[in-house]
């Protein structure tokens, strides 16, 4: 195995610590980014305490920790790309602009959730953002991403496909016939692999012989990136090149990510579903590496917010989450009809 | 007789007496190193038996399972574990096209491999991890299909699946998973020999199911015979291939037919229960017309009122009977 198919200093959680490099970047843009992932960071926190006290039943995966991806992808696309997800989709959702009130409201199995509370935290859906559907059969997203960068491609609008999946969906075959059939047709889908490096139980390295997936684009001639997944900035800029090549025609791209969870696989601990050979100061140095602090530090360090409005911002986005809890909990359940009523589609008037 | 043990753990002596005994055993599939993942169906085997023959993978349950009835071709016996039934549709193409047909279509030898599918469902987890496809796979010829409804068959039809010659499915639902029996101590067992088990004689019903359904029809039994009512309960225990004997003899004595299943109405177990009665007994023989509780031909919903209705319950299989007997 080359180095060059490792990701070696990227898989280092000591490694990255230091102030983004946000030159360059407007003020405001920068806060819409820091407002963005905080927004992302507390609507997590919110569910893993709905979890908690047991008002949550349906399993939640929740991405603290991974919420620079989503929201660094989400600035290179624009309403009419299709966005799929996985089980781990909440960042995906909101990053989009996903309400938080129908995030919850489908959390707690409510009629008005994003899912017409039909899914649950695993099946979250926003096509009027742009977010076209998550589901957690691991990789299942990733074929159907294709279909809808063929279906932009025969639009031949300059909309592009998007497809979040883990590290761990990369050991499934589909995902090989997909980059095989993306790359051979040049069609226009940005595959965005979110190396948290886990998968459930099990590290990279007890599945896979290297730890970067960006090998499999390679194989497949897909121009690929492998970036720190915890930088916002370098999301942007990768995710900006392949979305850009993609919509003028240059076929399939791969992101790789690197980043980390900071929770078990699903549910709130951070002792309990965990990988069975991570330690806490593995977590502990990860933690310092976290998405959110360095993009809020680095922003102050430039003098471009202070800390007084970050607290002021967190405040209130803390205030917005905690009112889209409450009315979620207010909304009503789905009728039972809709058990039937939702099988199949209504008959076509004559 | 041992003190009380759980379906989970005869789950877990039958993997410890297949792999303490039967060195061409292995284990392999998603979670088996993990304390969080199979429950204790699976507790600590990779460290009793090391992590050679307990084998955790990769997420990749087509290659698994493929590799795992190359393996059974090639002098083993594996278990395959799919923590749950949804992923398993995944491994569906070495299922149902290699295993089931390998021995039929080379004239050959089956593969002695034995699949585990793991029926986990309710709490709000969805369409996607709640699915019951034991009769999608009792549909296809070539592939035996059991499904436990007790502890002692937890074991024992687990055992039983391992030494079997041919492709077995060994089905185990988690909502049984803390039923609790006493049971003597585990052997070898001949699938093939294996037929279905009356759990309890009754006279004026006949209530037949497989898996946690049985859990329903005795239980529902239980209320009738306050009731004044006498049920009889067969379990089914192997759905393919499928023994209609036990079945029709009890129905010719009660008369009255109710099949209980846990996976959906169409094309369903129920209706091959009834319909095998139905097409062995004169019409004569029924009291009243055989009806079936199934789930709904729907998906399984999230929302707690949704899985309410959704799922059969003990209510439910009584009002049945107590509508037929009205008939
Ligand atoms: C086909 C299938 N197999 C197994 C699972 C169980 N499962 C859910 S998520 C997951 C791990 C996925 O890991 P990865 O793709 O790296 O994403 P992450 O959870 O790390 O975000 C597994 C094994 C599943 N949902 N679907």
């Amino acid at each position: 195995m080359t180095e060059s198919q490792r990701l070696g200093p990227l898989a280092d959680p000591a490694q990255f610590t230091d102030a983004l490099n946000i030159a360059g970047y407007a003020a405001d843009d920068l806060k819409r980014l820091l407002r963005a992932m905080l927004t992302i960071r507390f609507a997590e926190e919110a569910v893993a305490d709905l979890v908690e006290t047991g008002e949550a039943v349906c399993p939640c995966h929740l991405g603290i920790g991974q919420e620079a991806i989503a929201v660094g992808v989400s600035s290179a696309l624009r309403r009419t790309d299709r966005v799929y997800g996985n089980h781990r989709s909440h960042s995906h959702y909101l990053a989009l602009g996903g309400e938080l009130f129908a995030m919850y409201a489908e959390i707690l199995g409510r009629k008005t959730g994003a899912s017409q509370g039909m899914g649950g935290s695993m099946h979250l859906y926003a096509p009027e953002v742009g977010f076209s559907g998550s589901v957690p059969i691991v990789g299942a997203t990733i074929p159907i991403a294709v279909g809808a960068g063929l279906a932009a491609k025969m639009d031949g609008k300059g909309d592009v496909a998007v497809t979040y999946f883990g590290d761990g969906a990369c050991e499934e075959g589909v995902v090989h016939e997909s980059l095989n059939m993306a790359a051979v047709y040049k069609l226009p889908v940005l595959f965005v692999c979110e190396n948290n490096l886990y998968a459930s139980h099990l590290d990279i390295g007890l599945r896979q012989p290297s730890d970067s997936t960006a090998r499999f684009a390679k194989a497949h001639s897909i121009p690929y990136r492998v970036i720190d997944g915890n930088d916002v900035t370098a999301v942007i800029k990768a995710a900006g090149e392949l979305v850009k090549a993609a919509r003028e025609g240059g076929g399939p791209g791969f992101l790789e990510a690197v980043t980390f969870r900071w929770r078990g696989h699903v549910g709130p601990k951070e002792d309990i579903d965990v990988g069975v050979r991570r330690k806490p100061e593995i977590l502990a140095a990860w933690r310092h590496r976290d998405p959110v602090r360095r993009l809020r530090d680095s922003m102050i360090e430039a003098d471009l917010v202070t800390s007084v409005d970050v607290e002021k911002t967190c405040a209130d986005i803390k205030c917005t989450v905690a009112k889209a809890v409450a009315n979620a909990r207010k909304a009503d359940y789905p009728g039972t009809n809709a058990l039937l009523d939702l099988v199949y589609a209504p008959r076509r008037h004559q | 007789m041992s003190a009380p043990v759980s379906y989970a753990e005869a789950i877990l002596q039958a993997f410890r007496y297949l792999l303490g005994n039967y060195p061409e055993v292995f284990a392999i599939g998603q979670g088996l190193w993990s304390p969080w993942y199979v429950g204790a169906s699976m507790k600590d085997l990779d460290k009793e038996f090391g992590q050679a023959r307990v084998i955790d993978t990769p997420i990749s349950e087509l290659a698994t399972t493929g590799a795992a009835i190359g393996a059974s071709l090639n002098g083993y016996r594996p278990i395959v574990i799919h923590p749950r039934m949804d992923f398993m549709v995944l491994a569906t193409d070495q299922i149902v096209n290699q295993a089931a047909k390998w021995r039929h279509m080379l004239g050959g030898k089956s593969p002695a491999v034995t699949i585990r599918g793991i029926v986990n469902r309710g709490g709000e987890q969805g369409a996607q991890h709640s699915q019951a496809l034991h009769a999608w796979y009792a549909h296809v010829p070539g592939l035996r299909v059991v499904m436990p409804a007790t502890p002692e068959d937890a074991r024992d039809l687990l055992i039983a699946a391992t030494l079997c010659d041919d492709p077995v499915l060994y089905i185990d639902d988690r909502w049984l998973y803390d039923l609790s029996a006493e049971m003597p101590p585990p052997g070898p067992i001949d699938l093939t020999t294996q037929l279905p088990k009356v759990l309890r004689v009754g006279t004026d019903i006949t209530l037949v199911a497989a898996s946690y359904s049985v859990t329903l029809a005795r239980k529902a039994a239980e209320v009738l015979a306050k009731k004044g009512v006498s049920a009889e309960v067969i379990d089914l225990r192997i759905v393919n291939p499928l023994d209609h004997g036990t079945t029709c003899a009890s129905v010719k004595k009660t008369g009255r037919l109710l099949a209980i299943d846990g996976g959906w109405r169409t094309c369903g177990l129920a209706g091959e229960i009834i319909a095998g009665a139905v097409e062995s007994l004169p019409p004569s023989a029924f009291r009243a017309r055989p009806r079936r509780i199934t789930l709904p031909d729907a998906p399984a919903p999230t929302s707690k009122l949704l899985e309410k209705v959704y799922y059969p319950n003990t209510e439910r299989v009584v009002a049945a009977v107590e509508e037929m007997l009205a008939e």
